[in-house]
């Protein structure tokens, strides 16, 4: 037993030495970016692409939620040079000064993007965030077991469909498909229309199979059910693992995300930064990164590069109609613990 | 004979609901589908990708390192401080054991957030970043107590006048400690050592929030992942986990017979002559 304890020890302190002196072995003088991002969000080659290109050194780091991207970097110790949150974190950053802004005559690819994704509510003059990746939220339902047109929220509450229903356990977007379906704003703080959405959620709660997330899309591939609420990066990839499905933004609107790259206050390299956010909105590397992840891209010339087939479908590219009445989250300030009081109504009933 | 059935239907319901779930993990990294829905060949694909990935490697490498440090250092200061806190007066014990339960019972995020803050703390007066340093110290606090926990017991078995027969017959007290009390709970520290590193490369909340820019650990990856769902390369790569683990135990199984076999020889070969 004590031998085998201190070869381990041994073994432990050798590697550790050459994990030191590996260390100390890298570049000294060239500087350092550091790239904080969601988890396998970015095309496999383009870290080193940049690297190769602009002779820097990428630190690249990954978070799984706004929410912990948030508290890490509002702690301090990190410094992160770029980092791409979604759209109501953005704002939230905005307002408490967690972000630079962004000089646009260095990001001279800022051109591609779409007009249409240019002064969003949640960065409306387009100083602080460049977007990276975009979607809608819709009912992703089974050909198969859904006859009629899937054109509203109304086919969620629809009692045919019993126990054959995915609704996302997400509270935001829950609550957002209910408040849709009522014809209200996604992003609303008024108590009453609130508590209407909480009303149809507990009401529609009996013919729903589970709130699920990540797991939806092996079911819904599966045909375990026939309708469920999805991102339309994920509906992209069901469809292309089972033929029989289809996606459908319901025409009282839906939610419209973002994910764009900012730069922390707490950036030690504002010139790089800037570099690396122009070389993302590069075509090829943004046609890449698209690729690569399967969301769609705010890239004009990228995009123009696409499968036909794929900008045809409308789970990736919804014509201008259609997202027409999709709105943005914004951040909810104080009235976020009103929708936290009834999603916990909702899930614990 | 209906008992002796019964016994092993039992038996065997224990072992498949244990390892059910990680033969279907390792008959899915053979999949070409990325979808766990859909059976749609055989493919080493996501082995080839796994070794191709360097993010995955850099965190497989950081999970392994700060798990051995962190376990061996947690095995030296809580076997030491269980030695401690078993010759303590009765009073001194509880109060010294309840501070040891504390962090135990604490849940993962106040210790996470709590270590993340005192780090930041710290890096305003010394020049420290988070990053590899406080995900090693972090990992070295949450494993000291359960190294305690699980050593003192064994020092509760020992026969306390052993220790005092060895000063009697003049060891030194260092030399009574190294060569009378360690091997005596030496079963103790071993488990504690396993846990420890099963808790490190387990956890993810800690690490999350004590470590730096450019540190991940296995954990963070894959957490990270979820946005996009979780790729086959990480049924690969816990499937290589789980064969290199499986092998550890082959390996330590042979030795540990072997020594018995060498003691029973000696043993018998004495009482010949």
């Amino acid at each position: 037993m004590r031998r085998i304890l201190s070869g381990i020890l041994a073994a432990a302190v050798v590697t550790v030495s050459v994990a030191l002196t590996g260390c100390g072995g890298a570049s000294n003088d060239k500087t350092t970016l550091k790239v904080y991002n969601w988890g396998d969000y970015i095309g496999e080659d383009v870290i080193q692409k940049f690297e190769d290109k602009f002779n820097i050194n990428v630190v690249y780091d990954t978070f799984p939620t706004n929410e912990e991207m948030y508290v890490k970097l509002k702690a301090g110790g990190s410094d992160y040079d770029v980092a791409i949150p979604s759209d109501y974190m953005i704002k939230k950053m905005i307002n408490e000064g967690m972000v630079k802004k962004i000089n646009l005559n260095n990001i001279p690819n800022y051109k591609y993007i779409e007009e249409k994704f240019k002064n969003l509510s949640f960065d409306p003059n387009n100083e602080y965030s460049v977007p990276y990746m975009w979607g809608t939220v819709g009912i992703i339902y089974n050909k198969t077991m859904v006859k009629e047109p899937v054109d509203s929220w109304n086919i969620l509450w629809d009692k045919k469909y019993d126990k054959q229903i995915f609704m996302l356990d997400s509270q935001r977007d829950s609550i957002a498909v209910a408040l849709k379906k009522l014809g209200y704003s996604l992003n609303t703080k008024n108590k009453d229309e609130l508590e209407k959405a909480k009303n149809e959620l507990i009401k529609q709660k009996d013919i729903v199979q589970a709130y699920v997330g990540d797991e939806v899309k092996d079911k819904m591939i599966m045909g375990e059910g026939a309708l469920a609420v999805v991102w339309s990066g994920d509906a992209v990839y069901m469809k292309s693992q089972n033929k029989d499905l289809e996606y459908a933004i319901p025409k009282e609107g839906s939610n419209l995300w973002f994910d764009s790259m900012v730069i922390p206050s707490t950036a030690k390299h504002q010139k790089e930064a800037e570099e690396f956010i122009n070389f993302m909105c590069d075509t090829e590397i943004a046609l890449e990164n698209t690729n690569y992840i399967g969301y769609s891209t705010p890239q004009t010339e990228a995009k123009k590069k696409l499968d036909p087939e794929l900008l045809k479908d409308i789970a990736a590219y919804p014509t201008d109609e259609q997202m027409k009445d999709c709105e943005v989250f914004i951040d909810l300030d104080a009235s976020i613990k009103d929708y936290d009081k009834i999603w916990t109504e909702i899930t614990s009933r | 004979m209906v008992k002796k059935v019964i016994m092993k239907s039992y038996l065997g319901l224990i072992l498949l609901f244990m390892y059910l779930p990680i033969v279907v993990l390792i008959a899915f990294s053979f999949n070409k589908s990325k979808s766990r829905g859909n059976w749609t060949g055989f493919t080493f694909k996501w082995y080839e990708e796994l070794f191709r990935n360097s993010q995955i490697k850099d965190a497989l490498y950081n999970t392994i390192i700060i798990a051995l440090l962190s376990s061996v250092i947690a095995v030296v200061i809580g076997t030491l401080a269980a030695i401690g806190i078993h010759s303590m007066k009765k009073v001194k014990k509880t109060a010294v054991m309840n501070l040891t339960y504390l962090p135990v019972l604490n849940p993962d995020i106040v210790t996470g957030v709590s270590l993340m803050l005192m780090f930041v703390f710290i890096g305003t007066f010394v020049k420290m970043q988070m990053g590899f340093l406080t995900m090693l110290l972090a990992h070295v606090t949450f494993n000291i107590p359960y190294v305690i926990l699980s050593v003192l017991p064994k020092l509760k078995q020992m026969n306390t006048n052993l220790y005092e027969a060895a000063l009697d017959l003049g060891a030194s007290s260092s030399y009574a400690l190294r060569k009378v009390i360690i091997p005596e709970i030496m079963p103790g520290i071993v488990s504690g050592f396993l846990m420890a590193i099963t808790l490190s490369i387990d956890d993810f909340v800690i690490s999350y929030f004590t470590t730096g820019s450019g540190v991940s650990n296995l954990s963070i990856t894959i957490y990270s992942m979820a946005r996009t769902g979780v790729k086959p390369t990480i049924n690969a790569l816990s499937t290589l986990m789980f064969g290199g683990v499986l092998l550890l135990l082959f390996i330590i199984n042979i030795r540990s017979d072997r020594e018995e076999k060498k003691r029973k020889s000696i043993k018998t070969g004495g009482m010949e002559v």
